[in-house]
C-alpha cells in the first residue's frame, strides 16, 4: 500500500503568542516548534497499517517554513520511509495548503491508497485541509477518527461527533482519514530510528513545483492581535471549612444578581 | 444587500441554535435557510422570526443519515439552482466536516469557526481566533463566489430583534450521488447532554479531581444547573475523563455563558480554550493558580468541600 501522512509544524501548546507589530502574523523567532499533536496519531496509525500490510511504504508530507524539518525527521524516526517538504509561509491558507499537498502527492509518483492527517492543526484551527484534500483528489474522507479497523479491502472507521457519540463508517478503497486523540498511542522515536531517519530521503519542493501560486489564496488573515483582557474578578477565601458555606452562598448570589447567568 | 444561504443542522428535526445566532447577524440581507431532512414547527417559526425568507428542506434517497459526500452533493445541486454570494453554517459537527468539501467543489474559500462577522455594504470580514484563541485575526475572502463560512456556537449570541413574519417553505428533492464513506451505525455517547461546544453552562474538572469516580460530584452539580461536564488535559491524560470531554487547545474550544472550573490550575492551553466564556468561576486550593487571573469569581478552597455546597445552594435557588 502507498500510505501518505500529512503533518504540520506548530508552536508548542505552552507557547505564549505575540503578534508582530504590523499585525501580519505572530513573532516566530523564539517559538519552540513541535509536530502538530493530532498528526502524531496520524503517523502512528500509518505505521500500524504499514506493519499489517507487507510491502507498504509511508511517505510524510509537510507544507510550511523551511526553518527546520523537525516534524518530518520525527515522523521518519518513528518509522516513515521518506518525506516531502513544500516550502511556504507558515500562515498559508487551507486551500493553498491542500492544493500543495495534492501537488506533492503527484510529485511522489505514487498513487495513494490511504492518506492520514491530524483532524486539525492547533495553530490555524481551520479543520479544513484533510476534507479539502479529499475533495481535490476526488476521494472520500472521514474526520475526527477515533477508531480504525481494516478487514481486507474494507475499512471500518469511528468518527466522534457530539457528546462523545460515534458514527461508524465503512469505506472501500482510497480514503483520507483525519485522526483524533484516542485513536492510538503514538510511539516514541528510538535512538536507532533517529539515526536511520537522517539517511532517509527528504525532498524539498517549492510552491511553484506543486502548481500553487498567489492566485490560489482564498482566505486572507490580517490584523493579528491579542484578545481583550478581562478586568480582574472577585476572589474569596474559603480554605477554612467554616467559612465555605457563606462564601458559596455569596458567589451564587453574585451569579444570579450581578452576572445574571443562572 | 447580499444573497445568503444558511445551512441549518438539525437533530431529529430540531434546529441547532447557532443557526438563529447567524440569522440575527444577517439582518438586512436576503437570507434563505436550507436543511437536509425536516424542521419541526417551533424551528420553522423561529427561523422566520429571525429573518429567513425561505426555508428549503432537502430530502431524498440516502440522505436520511449524515455523510459528508451525500450532504455536500445534495447541497451543491441545490446551490447551483440558485444564486448565493455567501453560504453559512454553524461550526457544528456536520458543518465542520462537510463545509470544506462543499467549498472545495466551488474552488471557493471557507472561513472557519468565526466568532464574529460584519458586512460593510457587501464587503464581508470576519473575526477568527487562532492558536485556540490566544490570538485573533481579521479574515477576508478572495477568489470565486459563493464564499463559505462557519460560525462558532454561542459566540454571536441570540438575535436581539424579532420580525413576526412567516417564511415560505419549499420541499426540495435531493440527490446524494455517489457515497463512498457510508455510515453503517451510530453509537450514542455516554452523555445525552448538549455537546461542550454548544453548551450554555459547563462544569469542568482538573487534576485535583484525583480519580475518575470523583467526577460524579461534578455530574450532580451539572444535573442541577443543566450543565455539560468537561475536563482539563491533565484530567484526561490521567484517565479521569474521556477525550471528548477535554477543553483546551488539544480539546474543544468553548464559550458558554457560565464556566465553572474545579481543581484546574489553568495551563495556558486550557485558558485559551475557555477564556471567551462569559462568566468564569474557579475553585482551587492554590491562591496563585493562573486560572484565577481569568475568573470573574474565584473561590480559594477545596473542590470536594465547595462543589457539594454549590450544588445545594443552586438547588435551593432554582427550587424557589
Amino acid at each position: 500500500m502507498n500510505i501518505f501522512v500529512c503533518v504540520k509544524q506548530v508552536p508548542d501548546t505552552e507557547t505564549k503568542i505575540t503578534p508582530t507589530s504590523d499585525g501580519s502574523f505572530i513573532e516566530t523567532s523564539s517559538i519552540k516548534w513541535i509536530m502538530n499533536p493530532y498528526d502524531e496519531f496520524a503517523v502512528e496509525q500509518a505505521l500500524q497499517v504499514k506493519a499489517a500490510n507487507e510491502g507498504s511504504t509511508v511517505t510524510v508530507l509537510r507544507v510550511g517554513g523551511v526553518k527546520s524539518s523537525e516534524a518530518l525527521r520525527t515522523a521518519m524516526a518513528m518509522g516513515a520511509d521518506d518525506s516531502f517538504l513544500v516550502e511556504a509561509a507558515d500562515n498559508l491558507d487551507s486551500f493553498m495548503s491542500a492544493k500543495a499537498l495534492k501537488g506533492a502527492i503527484e510529485k511522489s509518483g505514487k498513487t495513494p491508497d490511504l492518506i492520514f492527517a491530524g483532524k486539525q492543526a492547533i495553530d490555524s484551527d481551520a479543520l479544513q485541509v484533510p476534507q479539502l484534500l479529499a475533495q481535490m483528489l476526488d476521494l472520500p474522507s472521514v474526520s475526527v477518527v477515533v477508531g480504525f479497523e481494516q478487514n481486507g479491502e474494507t475499512l471500518s472507521l469511528k468518527r466522534e461527533t457530539e457528546g462523545g457519540a460515534l458514527e461508524v463508517y465503512e469505506v472501500k478503497g482510497p480514503c483520507v482519514i483525519a485522526c483524533n486523540k484516542g485513536l492510538n498511542t503514538p510511539r516514541y522515536a528510538s535512538l536507532p530510528g533517529i539515526m536511520k531517519a537522517k539517511k532517509k530521503p527528504l525532498t524539498v519542493l517549492s510552491l511553484a513545483d506543486v502548481g500553487v501560486s498567489d492566485e490560489d489564496a482564498r482566505v486572507n488573515y490580517s490584523n493579528f492581535q491579542l484578545p481583550p483582557e478581562k478586568p480582574a474578578g472577585k476572589k474569596f477565601d474559603a480554605m477554612d471549612e467554616a467559612t465555605a458555606p457563606g462564601v458559596v452562598k455569596e458567589v451564587v448570589g453574585f451569579l444570579r444578581n450581578e452576572a445574571k447567568v443562572i | 444587500m447580499a444573497n445568503v444561504l444558511v445551512f441549518a443542522q438539525t437533530n431529529s428535526e430540531k434546529v441547532k441554535p447557532v443557526t438563529y445566532e447567524i440569522l440575527g447577524k444577517l439582518n438586512g440581507h436576503n437570507v434563505d435557510v436550507v436543511s437536509i431532512g425536516g424542521v419541526d414547527a417551533e424551528g420553522m417559526e423561529t427561523l422566520a422570526k429571525y429573518g429567513a425568507a425561505n426555508v428549503h428542506k432537502i430530502s431524498g434517497d440516502k440522505l436520511d443519515k449524515y455523510s459528508p459526500e451525500g450532504y455536500a452533493n445534495a447541497l451543491k445541486s441545490f446551490i447551483d439552482s440558485k444564486s448565493y454570494d455567501f453560504v453559512f453554517s454553524g461550526a457544528t459537527s456536520v458543518g465542520k466536516d462537510m463545509f470544506p468539501r462543499l467549498s472545495g467543489m466551488y474552488n471557493a474559500g471557507l472561513a472557519s469557526d468565526l466568532t464574529n462577522f460584519i458586512f460593510e455594504g457587501d464587503n464581508f470580514h470576519g473575526t477568527k481566533p487562532l492558536f485556540a484563541g490566544k490570538c485573533l485575526t481579521k479574515v477576508e475572502f478572495s477568489g470565486p463566489k459563493p464564499h463559505f463560512a462557519t460560525v462558532r456556537p454561542n459566540a454571536l449570541g441570540m438575535p436581539a430583534s424579532e420580525n413576526p413574519a412567516a417564511a415560505a417553505t419549499n420541499d426540495v428533492s435531493g440527490e446524494a450521488g455517489n457515497i463512498r464513506a457510508i455510515v453503517k451505525e451510530i453509537i450514542k455517547g455516554a452523555s445525552e447532554k448538549v455537546d461542550l461546544t454548544e453548551a450554555n453552562i459547563i462544569v469542568s474538572g482538573g487534576r485535583a479531581m484525583k480519580e475518575a469516580s470523583n467526577f460524579k460530584i461534578l455530574d450532580e452539580l451539572a444535573d442541577v444547573i443543566g450543565a455539560t461536564v468537561g475536563a482539563s488535559r491533565a484530567a484526561v491524560d490521567s484517565g479521569y475523563a474521556a477525550h471528548s470531554m477535554q477543553v483546551g487547545q488539544t480539546g474543544k474550544t468553548v464559550s458558554p455563558t457560565l464556566y465553572i472550573a474545579c481543581g484546574i490550575s489553568g495551563a495556558i492551553q486550557h485558558l485559551a480554550g475557555m477564556r471567551t466564556s462569559k462568566c468564569i468561576v474557579a475553585i482551587n486550593t492554590d491562591p496563585d493558580a493562573p486560572i484565577f487571573t481569568k475568573a470573574d469569581y474565584g473561590i480559594v478552597g477545596d473542590l470536594f468541600t465547595i462543589v457539594p455546597l454549590l450544588t445545594q445552594e443552586f438547588k435551593n435557588l432554582l427550587e424557589k
